[in-house]
């Protein structure tokens, strides 16, 4: 496959650990947060860690859109397709999270509810035109990779005068919660997490660019190098932190620059300011709630806000008190270090949102394991 | 569902849609959110929208840069 399969040779990827090994300091760790889940995937899926030296280690933070979805979202929308004459469009990934008492989207289907898988947010379009009897909901997640997509819908079925389709909003910021974790209390008096840089974000950077990322650089003193979802774009990120950390340096490097360009993507950055605002805060599961993190639909779009069309209520609930995706989404624990880890819990029966995408922490940990290096591809 | 691949653009469609291939295998995408595409480009697909259009020369410039890392190592292990 162009433009993936060069980005995955094993002796390059080896040579360049044998690098990163060479420059690291031995007297010091290097702790580096991918924050996105498409990072935490390919480190696990072709063993990344393995090539590492021992003080360079990666910290899986909290950019998969399944896994900082709070169960309360999930509860009001399990309420919500219980109602008559409600269709619930959904991506995949959010069939099998758990609410609370062991529901989920997956068994409310399995009861009678109305909820459709869908690939595109035009799938969800489509499925309005063609039921129009039905009131078809978009349970609309992600960061501001889905958000342009969602937005897209938006306007289209304002253009198309849909009466019968609606948006369930719950899509989230990336450098708010970069900011949070840095300002997190927990981890300033604990210091566990501390954090000697970031892996950033590659599609959320197709979009918003690289300036956002100034501030956190600036103000925290963070190295940042946005990178690309193949191995070797991962790896040569650690090597441009690795050199960072060693100089000093705290600045914004984008690797990814066959696909990320400095301004982003202006096209998808307008649809989305034109149909969306900021909430005063939004809720991370394992976060809390941020300021300013979280989109709601703007009021010349008020009547396609499903919450408000619905009149749905957010209850806050408590997560299982023995999952520890809050810890390890923040850097401070890892999958093994919690108890139900593969005995309980498991992508089969998960516990915690972490163990339910393939990008979450302890899914990914699950499937994969470690020592998988052998999945390089040779050159 | 973060996850996309690099997909080549194989017809352009009336709409703002357009189709393109992955491996051999044929989808129809949104090109909603991208400007002058055209025939033969790449574009990263992600939950069936083009989220950005990957650009050849600067693939090549890291590809390059990614073989120099390598070699300097080796260099300096010989
Ligand atoms: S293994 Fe399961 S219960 Fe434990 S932290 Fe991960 S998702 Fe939560």
């Amino acid at each position: 496959m162009k433009y993936a399969d060069e980005f995955r040779d094993k002796i390059i990827a080896q040579r360049l650990a044998q690098t990163i090994g060479t420059e690291a300091n031995p007297q010091r760790a290097y702790r580096f947060m991918e924050f996105c889940g498409g990072h935490t995937h390919a480190i696990a899926r072709y063993g990344l860690e393995d090539l590492l030296p021992a003080n360079v280690r990666l910290i899986h933070g909290p950019g998969c859109p399944v896994c900082v979805l709070p169960t309360s979202r999930i509860d009001m929308a399990i309420r919500l397709v219980a109602r008559p004459q409600v269709t619930l469009c959904v991506y995949g990934d959010l069939m099998r999270v758990p609410g609370t008492q062991g529901q989920s989207l997956l068994r409310a289907r399995a009861l009678g509810a109305d909820i459709r898988m869908v690939y595109s947010t035009l799938d969800a379009i489509r499925i309005a035109e063609h039921t129009p009897d039905q009131q078809v909901v978009f349970f609309a997640i992600g960061f501001e990779t889905t958000a342009p997509a969602t937005a897209v819908m938006i306007r289209l079925a304002k253009k198309k005068r849909l009466k019968n389709l609606s948006v369930f909003c719950n899509h989230v910021l990336t450098p708010p919660a970069m900011q949070s974790i840095l300002d997190s209390p927990d981890i300033q008096t604990i210091g566990q997490a501390e954090i000697d840089g970031f892996i950033g974000p590659a599609h959320v950077s197709t979009i918003i660019g690289t300036e956002p990322y100034g501030r956190l650089a600036d103000e925290f003193g963070e190295p940042i190098v946005i990178a690309g979802f193949e191995p070797l774009d991962v790896m040569q990120a650690i090597l441009m932190l690795v050199r960072q950390v060693n100089d000093g340096r705290s600045e914004v490097q984008n690797q990814y620059s066959r696909a990320v360009k400095r301004e982003g993507n202006h096209r998808a950055v307008e649809e989305m300011s034109n149909v969306f605002e900021l909430r005063d805060q939004f809720e991370w599961r394992g976060l809390g709630l941020i300021p300013d993190s979280g989109l709601k639909l703007k009021r010349a779009y008020a009547k396609f806000d499903a919450e408000a069309r619905f009149v749905m209520h957010e209850q806050p609930v408590a997560d299982n008190p023995a999952c520890e995706c809050g810890a390890i989404l923040r850097g401070m624990k890892r999958p093994v270090n919690c108890k139900l880890f593969g005995t309980v819990c498991t992508p089969e029966t998960p516990i915690g949102s972490c163990m339910v995408s393939s990008e979450g922490a302890c899914a990914a940990h699950w499937t994969y394991g470690r020592g998988r290096g052998h999945q390089l591809r040779r050159a | 569902m973060c996850l996309s691949v690099p997909a080549e653009v194989a017809e352009l469609l009336p709409g703002d849609m357009a189709i393109v291939s992955i491996d051999g295998v044929s989808l129809e995408i949104s090109i909603a959110l991208i400007d002058d595409l055209a025939v033969g480009d790449y574009v990263l697909v992600h939950v069936g929208y083009a989220l950005a259009k990957i650009d050849p020369a600067e693939a090549e410039r890291t590809l390059e840069l990614l073989q120099e890392l390598g070699n300097v190592e080796q260099e300096l292990g010989s």
